[in-house]
């Protein structure tokens, strides 16, 4: 399904090199996760595949299900199936979160040739998938983010996945900042997309929520490489013992 | 820099002279009911000059256009197929270049207001409007004088033949819609409206329409105690125009002046407002929004305020925003005014600009002067470009590019277009500011 074959990437405006030679490779139907130390290039990856500016490609591919990603503009990426939960969601101020959650359905219905969403049918969509994660019909009627507490702003994130049902689904972090309810509320909701043909790719620094979206393959980055994979005891080992052994290991 | 005496007095005797040639140029309106105004606001214009470059309130704008004798021609604009509030129900009057068509208009007549043509009540003997309306005429023009001269306004008291005389006495059933045709492309036009709301009465204005190759417009609006007024203007699509408009109005104690203006581009556009809330408790709520596309045609809009807090207890707002591109050039010269005796008053001003290149510019003049001690105002004012992780977001979750801009460019615009109480009128501005946007993405 995504497939990263060498992907090396700088920064555009100081030629720092963040990602060096990343091979990744995520099967429909499965769950990757990537741990990793801070700063070791896993939002980067996350951004460079979703197509954020401000990045250069020096080397290498990626593509989901045999189209290559980096040739796409951020949209077209998101209407071949790919979704980016941002590890720091950002607020839209004057823009309606049901505006937008609308916006951005019709607009992938549209260009994969699909008729828009009826506005009732719409509204029944998201009134059930917002009750699931525990938004309320006051959250839904704010700006895009604008005053969501930390946990709020993931749980937004997850409901967007939930309404524009990617099939290749990137979480940047969203545990962090979750309470041990609203993770669970928000593990549910990915576990209730799990299926043979999407896959997911989670980054993440705990344990926690491995324990509840258990993944099939867990793989460990550092300085912008994948140096280690393994299954779900290497997340366990990480969650023990830090990455030094991993790492010296791996040197 | 100072000037020496010699230096202002060849700058006095040139600007004597430029308004000298300016008015000889004009077929001026002889006798009749507002002859004294007339001649008063003449008086005014001539001890006051034109305006220039120099003067403090036309540093960023050049009145060059405004003061000469004749317009540029302007091709007029085709019709649109939807006109603007098309889908309103009101009573439309329609002014072709400037003049006003009794044939393409609805009667004068509705419940609770009386509605008048300038040219009429000005050359009739006798008319039941002489007695409210000929003491009022260019009344808060000449008062809006102070501190800061306009002279265009007081040219046009002296000079406008035609215009509406409108007092109302109870709530008007409903909008009195001002449509403004232009036709001719020569066609330079000065229009005077003089409106009263008595004490209680609500009257909502709507103006709209390019009106002529240059347009100066000047409305008067006594808003009585506990009368509520709501003016919303679209100033029309023609790029070529050239318009100076002004608004005076006095609000009484407990009265709301609301006034909204959406300008679509625009050679020049200069929109004055000079609002003296006179009585305690009285609101006055400025809002603008503007959208300017220097492609064709150079784009340069001027929003110029003027709020006197008069009274204790008073609110006022100003929230002007403006979409530049192309190389458009956007001013904001505000200020709030609090006298002593306006204890308690609520002020707030902002004014912002989204400059979608980096030709474009937002030139702003922000301007407090408070006398009262126990007040509230603030005001902010900044331009940028848009918010471009906002605009990935958007795109991240599949919205196209165009899209997101027009999205997050309307939600910048969303704040002036809050201004408008009435949903049916916020959702037309809303839909033209959209097709706009489309238009020009
Ligand atoms: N736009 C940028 N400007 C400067 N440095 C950047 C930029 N983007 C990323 N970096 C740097 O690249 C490195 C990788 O950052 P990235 O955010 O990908 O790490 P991460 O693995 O997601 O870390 P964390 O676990 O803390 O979220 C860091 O050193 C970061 O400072
Ligand atoms: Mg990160």
């Amino acid at each position: 399904m995504l497939e990263i074959q060498n992907l090396h990437v700088k920064l555009e405006e100081d030629d720092k090199v963040i990602l060096k030679g990343v091979d990744l490779t995520v099967e429909a139907g499965k769950v990757h996760a990537i741990m990793g130390p801070n700063g070791s290039g896993k939002s980067t990856l996350s951004y460079v595949l979703s197509g954020r500016d401000g990045y250069e490609v020096t080397e290498g591919s990626a593509t989901l299900d045999g189209a290559e990603l980096l040739e796409m503009e951020p949209e077209e990426r998101a209407a071949a199936g790919l979704f980016l939960a941002f590890q720091y969601p950002v607020e839209i101020p004057g823009v309606g979160n049901m505006t937008f959650l609308r916006t951005a359905v019709n607009a992938q219905r549209k260009a994969r040739g699909e008729e828009e969403i009826g506005s009732a049918e719409f509204l029944k969509l998201v009134r059930e998938k917002a009750r699931t994660l525990n938004i309320d019909a006051e959250m839904l009627k704010r700006p895009v983010n604008v005053g969501f507490s930390g946990g709020e702003k993931k749980r937004n994130e997850i409901l967007q996945m939930a309404m524009l049902e990617p099939t290749m689904c990137i979480l940047d972090e969203t545990d962090s900042g979750l309470d041990v309810d609203a993770m669970r509320l928000v593990a549910d909701g990915v576990n209730a997309l799990r299926s043979p043909d999407r896959g997911f790719l989670v980054i993440t620094h705990y344990q926690r929520l491995l324990d509840h979206i258990k993944p099939d393959v867990v793989h460990i980055m550092a300085d912008g490489r994948i140096v280690k994979t393994g299954g779900p005891e290497l997340a366990l080992e990480v969650e023990k013992n830090g990455y030094a052994g991993i790492l010296s290991e791996v040197a | 820099m100072a000037q020496s005496r010699a230096q202002a007095d060849r700058f006095a005797a040139h600007r004597a002279e430029a308004t000298a040639a300016r008015l000889a140029a004009l077929d001026l309106p002889q006798g009749g009911a507002f002859a004294a105004a007339r001649g008063a606001a003449l008086d005014r214009l001539r001890a006051m000059g034109l305006p220039h470059r120099r003067d403090e309130y036309w540093r960023y704008t050049d009145p060059a256009d405004l003061n000469a004798a004749g317009p540029a021609a302007v091709e007029p604009w085709p019709a649109v197929d939807v006109p603007i509030f098309g889908s309103i129900d009101r009573l439309r009057l329609v002014f072709v270049d400037g003049v006003f068509d009794a044939a393409q208009s609805d009667p004068l007549d509705m419940a609770g207001i009386e509605i008048a043509r300038l040219a009429e009540v000005a050359a009739a003997d006798i008319h039941p409007a002489h007695g409210w309306a000929a003491p009022a005429f260019g009344r808060l023009e000449a008062a809006g004088q102070v501190p800061v001269a306009r002279p265009f306004a007081a040219l046009n008291t002296a000079v406008a033949q035609d215009g509406l005389l409108i007092r109302v006495t109870g709530k008007a059933a409903k909008p009195v819609s001002l449509v403004y045709i232009h036709r001719d492309g020569q066609a330079d036009a000065m229009l005077h409206h003089l409106i009263r709301l008595e004490e209680g009465a609500e009257l909502t204005v709507l103006e709209n329409g390019p009106a002529a190759a240059r347009l100066n417009t000047v409305m008067e609006v006594e808003v009585a105690d506990g009368a509520r007024f709501h003016h919303i203007r679209t100033q029309g699509r023609d790029p070529d125009r050239r318009m100076n408009t002004h608004v005076f109005a006095r609000v009484g104690a407990g009265a709301l002046f609301k006034s909204f203006t959406l300008t679509a581009n625009g050679r020049l556009t200069r929109n004055e407002y000079v609002v003296e809330l006179a009585g305690a408790g009285g609101s006055a709520h400025l809002a603008g929004a503007t959208v300017l596309d220097g492609a064709t045609v150079p784009g340069h809009h001027d929003d110029t305020v003027f709020i006197t807090h008069a009274a204790p207890g008073c609110e006022s707002r100003q929230v002007f925003k403006k979409v530049l591109k192309n190389g458009a050039v956007g001013v904001f010269q505000g200020k709030i005014l609090v006298k002593q005796v306006a204890q308690k008053t609520d002020g707030y001003q902002i004014s912002q600009s989204l400059l979608l290149d980096e030709d474009s510019q937002f030139l702003s003049k922000p301007e407090l002067e408070i006398y009262a001690d126990d007040v509230k105002c603030s005001h902010g004012s900044t331009s940028g470009a848009i918010d471009e992780t906002a605009l990935f977001y958007l795109r991240s979750r599949g919205v196209p590019l165009a899209e997101a801009q027009v999205l997050l460019t309307l939600s910048f615009l969303g704040d002036a277009i809050a201004e408008i109480e009435d949903e049916e009128l916020a959702g037309e501005i809303t839909r033209r500011l959209e097709a706009w946007l489309a238009r020009h993405g």
